[in-house]
């Protein structure tokens, strides 16, 4: 069943960044952008938390995922470390993507050479 | 913004013109292919997520090895050529999930490796990923601060 939930969910959430993308004429850099901040607002008020349950990766996988790990990361850090965690959560919960992005991206980089 | 301009009778023709001969965008034709596309790349990242949690993780545990799997994949497919015809059926439905943000990180950089190490690879890495790790920083920082001011915790 998540499955199916995830396939909806992310899809829908896709198709929102496609028509903000088609109807206001931003480029693709700037939807991912708004996506990420509207994650975090969406998190920090509860309402992505609901979602992420309810469709698993559906919720995770696209980048408003990525806007809400941030939140809760700063929420955790904050319940054990106090106000530094407003500055050390987020990008602690979101560090296995980071870095795990920056590695592979600078592999593949220069492993692979560009087809065309 | 652009400025409202006073257009002489010639560009306002032309203008009319160029406006009935632009074809449209195909936004019903773009939303479909971005729900399919997008879902896919949902569910494989459900089907990894399903094997970390059948290995004793639970779902919120489970995030993270997910994410980077997704990460990997986008990557390796971008370097193999295969991500970018991704994009080009699914728009946002290739470029929204993980996969695409790693796909927007490894093909400049691919790309402009000409430029050098530093300034074209490593530099390049960040042209998508510096405006989204910057603003995503910054609003969850603004949202944590709301969140402690009004509540006590974040």
């Amino acid at each position: 069943m998540t499955f199916l939930w995830a396939f909806v969910i992310g899809g829908l959430l896709c198709v929102l960044a496609q028509l903000t993308l088609d109807l206001f004429s931003l480029t693709p850099a700037h939807v991912l952008v708004l996506f990420v901040v509207l994650g975090a607002l969406f998190g920090g008020v509860g309402l992505y938390g609901k979602l992420v349950d309810f469709a698993g990766a559906g919720a995770t996988v696209p980048l408003p995922g990525f806007g809400y790990t941030l939140v809760t990361g700063i929420g955790e850090a904050v319940k054990t470390k106090g106000v530094l965690g407003l500055l050390t959560g987020g990008l602690a919960a979101a560090a296995g993507g980071i870095k795990s992005a920056v590695l592979f991206g600078l592999a593949v980089a220069l492993i692979f050479k560009p087809k065309t | 913004m652009a400025k409202v301009r006073k257009l002489s009778p010639e560009m306002k023709k032309y203008q009319n013109m160029a406006g009935r001969l632009r074809p449209g965008k195909p936004i019903v034709k773009n939303a479909v292919a971005a729900f399919f596309v997008g879902g896919l790349i949902c569910s494989v990242g459900q089907g990894a997520q399903w094997f970390f949690m059948r290995h004793g993780m639970t779902p919120k545990e489970a995030t993270s090895p997910t994410t980077v799997v997704m990460i990997g994949v986008g990557a390796l497919l971008t370097g193999l050529g295969w991500y970018d015809r991704v994009v080009k059926v699914g728009g946002m439905g290739g470029s929204l999930p993980i996969t695409g943000f790693s796909n927007a990180m490894v093909a400049p950089a691919m790309d402009s490796r000409t430029e050098g190490l530093v300034l074209g690879v490593g530099a390049k890495l960040f042209t998508v990923a510096g405006p989204v790790l910057t603003y995503g920083l910054a609003a969850a920082f603004v949202v944590g601060l709301l969140r402690y001011l009004i509540t006590g915790v974040a």
